[in-house]
């Protein structure tokens, strides 16, 4: 047994230790004391990540977990990036949960902390999975675990009842798809470890019929579009430290799956797979950043802006797919490199983000964006890591996430004359897709720092804000230090990326390459953030001193009162609000995003043109929702209305149905 | 990195950032002139900009650390952006860390800093601005990224040395339908990054047309003459940028040898597209806000035909 073998042996030991600490203890130590058994569960999700990353593999059959088929472990270098990934969201998360959950808003409880380290340890489980039943027994309790913690503040809000049964339905509708998908896979390959799935060569008519479903399953889980509905829904309702889990981590075991299943397992496919994948990750990258630029509430912002940026990694994912049957194996692992990078960058800032939404949460007891501001002076620390992973969810220089979009830009712009065509029509769309996501993603991430933390405040809870405790800030502190070093050195990663791409797509050798400056092996372009900081840095400073030898002495800056063109100071009312913020932009997409708006006015009895109140009324609901679930939900109503008509009570007709049953199988029998 | 290249690179920011606001008096001239005014001289911006440096900076009550940085970053950006870009020598020093998809990032940073300053102030005008503001940014990224994708495709790379040198080895690139449509789309978004009519009007006075304007309200002292210098950088830089990658003749390479030549022909580039840009705003009136997209679909449009013209016509 090696190192990942240990650690992963550890992490299941931390996990049962971690549930009966939960159990057995009093409410003043447990959730300190579950907290640090779940951070340290992400630690070793950690060590076995990059111990695979780093090169052995790892591979055990424990033939009496499960019966019958038994359970299957194995960690590649694909499953230990995501590994690694999980391992560090869930410590950061479960340092900052010690912090969130001593506050008004924090989950104490036996249950939901022994189902915090379920959870964690289910998530860094999913990955080392080798066969269609412990990858789906993994699945299934990663999904009821975070299922539970979605609603545990149920008693809390009624909008949480809601999100959980939305979760529900999208959560099994994905387990059935994901099972259908990979049972004919096992059944086509006769057995169901993945070295017999890898052997297996299933028609391509059937390979189609798995691989449809088993984007649908994993996607739902991502939060592609059409089946992102819960997303916005459930990641904000669940207790902040879990929502960070689930829009930082949960969300990539979906980009996992497609690639372990699409590339490893089915060994490519055809292209139309990865076209489709292509469409699906551009229709969730502009839904998503669309709806996210429109939100008032943070956290509903985030879990948007979580689609967009899961429908990003699926486009770099279609687009290797692409050029990898189009004969350009290079830009298909640079496009590869690139999704994985982002699933990397995504998960740091992600999660930097929603620990900063819940600070904000705990201190103000709102996450209405139009009851926010103000919050730089009395929070300080959370504001300007915020403001950090902000500017990186914003794919601004020198920043992680402008790295990533810099490198799936470069494989598509290189792309273009790989594939005739297809490729020379799609991948045009594609780069103006990634460029209007940045634009509003911008554009969005402008409005929740701006409007949530800038200015004066809007509401009661954001005057009296107070910043966080210690373990909070520290929770915060480690996920904006991975979204610095990987802003800063992103070449530091191209080893563990390699080996990655190499073990999915089985193209080897670096893809990016170099030190300081980040170098590309399939083209010429080169990019280096660190320069770019460090001139960034260089040429402020210089600035700074020429305004002090032009204006010859230092001066104090005099404070005076807001100028506004003369209008007198403003009331904190007068200041802009999200919706106002996002007007242009909603004006600009009326067409996509179909908002209902209207003015009420109320007048005097006397005259109406004495208006004596006004109310701006907004409602924007997503169109994709309205358009597609309700028919759905009325087609699967008017079904259920059959089962009354088929079983009607009458013994007679039971009889019957078994009877016609068992003849109609003995005539197909006998006729095949 | 040698020598002379970073001496070339410190003359060629110096330079920029000396003659910037002499472009936006060029400008101002000669908009006056077609309009029957004598005018102020072309000079008149840089003594604005000696007296608004040497006044006491001013904080607003109510507004905290962005507002007081954003100038130092705004003028920060655009330093660095003068530094990577090939205006005279092909070889920068930032070239190689800053590609193409840099620099339009870092045009977008200085933006964001600005709108998000806008928002600090707390004011009906700053938010107004910034959201307006926003709004056109997020909109010109796809024509910018797209054309940079039309330039690029022709030479495999987005480093702008490598697209500047390669258009001067072979000229003939320039008059392909490619180039002629990319250079369309991108003049529109030039205009709209650096706030020109008609997308914005740099000289309005009515705060309901205001884009950027409306977000630098409450700047006064050093710090309104940062924001000023800073546009006016990035208004020459972009030109001087639109001239190298369409006209890049005249430029040196890393040695100091073409330097004089370098400057002059620069110089020159920008002096007839301001003029030309001059001219042109005279016979233009701001366009309604929420027509603005409608213009720059158009130029997204166009930069969409020079990619598909890049791959189908080459």
């Amino acid at each position: 047994m090696n190192t990942i073998g240990l650690a992963l042996a550890a992490a299941t030991g931390l996990m049962g230790l971690g549930v009966l600490i939960a159990l057995g203890t009093g409410v003043r130590l447990r959730a300190a004391a579950t907290g640090t058994c779940t951070a340290l569960i992400g630690v070793a999700g950690i060590v076995a990540g990059v111990a695979a990353l780093a090169g052995p593999t790892f591979a055990a059959d424990l033939p009496f977990l499960i019966p019958v088929l038994g359970a299957r472990l194995a960690v590649d270098p694909l499953g230990g990036l995501f590994t690694a990934v999980t391992g560090g969201v869930v410590t950061a998360a479960a340092i900052y949960g010690i912090g969130y959950n001593r506050g008004r808003h924090g989950q104490r409880g036996r249950a939901a902390q022994a189902l915090t380290a379920v959870f964690a340890w289910s998530m860094i489980m999913v990955p080392c999975a080798a066969s269609v039943t412990t990858l789906l027994a993994t699945w299934e309790l990663m999904a009821l675990a975070s299922l539970l913690l979605v609603v545990a503040e149920h008693h809390r809000r009624t909008a949480v009842a809601e999100a959980g049964r939305w979760y529900a339905a999208m959560t099994q509708l994905g387990f059935i798809a994901l099972l259908l998908g990979l049972v004919l896979f096992a059944a086509t390959a006769g057995g169901d470890s993945f070295d017999a799935l890898r052997a297996a060569d299933p028609s391509p008519a059937r390979s189609a019929v798995i691989f449809v479903l088993v984007l649908l399953g994993f996607g739902s889980k991502a939060g592609l579009v059409p089946a992102h509905v819960w997303l916005p829904r459930a990641h904000p309702e669940a207790p902040s430290p879990v929502s960070a889990m689930l829009s930082a981590a949960m969300v990539n075991l979906g980009v996992y799956g497609v690639l372990r299943v699409g590339f490893d397992l089915a060994g490519g496919g055809t292209r139309w797979w990865w076209l489709l994948v292509l469409a699906v990750g551009a229709a969730s990258a502009l839904l998503g950043i669309l709806q996210a630029a429109m939100a008032n509430d943070l956290k509903r912002l985030l879990a948007y802006s979580t689609v967009e940026n899961m429908g990003l990694i699926f486009i770099g994912i279609g687009a290797a797919g692409v050029l990898l049957s189009s004969g350009a194996p290079q830009l298909a692992a640079l496009a590869l490199a690139a999704a994985l990078l982002h699933v990397v960058n995504h998960a740091s800032f992600k999660s930097l983000l929603f620990f900063g939404a819940g600070s904000v949460l705990r201190a103000t007891g709102t996450r209405d964006l139009d009851a926010l501001g103000g919050l730089r002076a009395r929070m300080p620390v959370t504001t300007v890591l915020f403001a950090f992973g902000a500017m990186s969810a914003a794919a601004l220089p020198p920043s992680n996430g402008f790295g990533s979009e810099w490198l799936l830009i470069q494989a598509l712009v290189h792309g273009i004359p790989a594939g005739g065509v297809v490729t020379a029509v799609a991948i045009p769309v594609a780069v103006a897709v990634v460029a209007l996501t940045a634009g509003l993603a911008m554009a969005t991430f402008v409005k929740a720092l701006g409007v949530g933390f800038f200015a004066r405040p809007r509401g009661d809870g954001a005057a009296r804000a107070t910043e966080s405790p210690a373990p909070m800030l520290v929770g915060m502190g480690l996920a904006a230090l991975a979204c610095l070093a990987t802003a800063l050195a992103p070449a530091t990663l191209a080893p563990a990326l390699a080996r990655t791409v190499g073990t999915t797509t089985g193209v080897a050798g670096d893809v990016i390459a170099g030190g300081v400056t980040v170098r590309l092996t399939a083209t010429t372009s080169t990019m280096s953030p660190l320069v770019i900081t460090a001139g960034l840095a260089l040429a402020i400073a210089a600035t700074a001193m020429g305004i002090v030898l032009v204006g010859r002495r230092v001066r104090r800056r005099r404070a005076v009162a807001l100028w506004d063109c003369g209008g007198g100071v403003p009331t904190a009312r007068m200041q802009s609000t999200a919706s106002s913020f996002a007007e242009p932009l909603q004006r600009v997409f009326a067409g996509v995003l179909d908002p209902e708006t209207g003015v009420d006015t109320a007048s005097c009895p006397e005259s109406r043109y004495l208006v004596t109140q006004m109310t701006y009324r907004r409602r924007l609901s997503d169109r994709v929702e309205r358009r597609l679930y309700p028919p759905l939900a009325t087609a699967i109503r008017w079904l259920s209305g059959i089962g009354p008509i088929l079983a009607n009570g009458s013994l007679h007709r039971y009889l019957a149905y078994g009877f016609v049953g068992v003849t109609g199988l003995l005539i197909v029998l006998a006729v095949c | 990195m040698t020598p002379a290249a970073l001496l070339v690179t410190a003359i060629q920011v110096v330079a920029v950032v000396a003659f910037a606001p002499v472009v936006v008096g060029l400008m101002r001239q000669v908009r006056a002139r077609l309009e029957g005014r004598a005018g102020a001289g072309i000079g008149q911006p840089w003594r604005d900009l000696r007296k608004l440096l040497r006044r006491q900076p001013t904080t607003p009550e109510g507004t905290g650390w962005a507002f007081r940085l954003a100038p130092l970053i705004l003028m920060g950006t655009t330093l660095v952006i003068a530094a990577a870009v090939p205006l005279l020598t092909t070889a920068p020093v930032l070239g190689p860390a800053a590609d193409l998809l840099v620099v339009v990032g870092l045009l977008a940073l200085g933006t964001v800093v600005l709108a998000l300053a806008a928002l600090d102030t707390g004011t009906a005008f700053g938010g107004m601005g910034a959201s307006r503001e926003m709004m056109v940014l997020a909109l010109a990224e796809p024509t910018i990224l797209l054309g940079v994708f039309a330039l690029s495709a022709r030479t495999g790379s987005t480093n702008l040395g490598g697209i500047v040198s390669a258009t001067l080895d072979d000229p003939a690139r320039l008059v392909t339908p490619a180039s002629l449509l990319a250079a369309g789309a991108l003049a529109v978004v030039v205009v709209a990054e650096t706030g020109r009519l008609p997308v914005d009007n740099p000289s309005t006075h009515l705060e309901l047309t205001m884009l950027h304007e409306a977000m630098v309200l409450e700047y006064s002292g050093t710090d309104l003459g940062l924001v000023e210098l800073a546009s006016s950088v990035r208004l020459t830089v972009l030109l001087g940028l639109f001239a190298s990658l369409f006209v890049p003749w005249g430029i040196s390479g890393a040695g100091l040898a073409g330097l004089p030549l370098a400057l002059a022909a620069l110089a020159g580039k920008v002096g007839i597209l301001a003029t030309a840009l001059a001219g042109t705003e005279v016979f233009l009136a701001k366009l309604r806000m929420f027509r603005v997209p409608e213009l720059l679909a158009g130029s997204f449009v166009l930069a969409l035909l020079a990619v598909c013209a890049s791959f189908l016509l080459a």
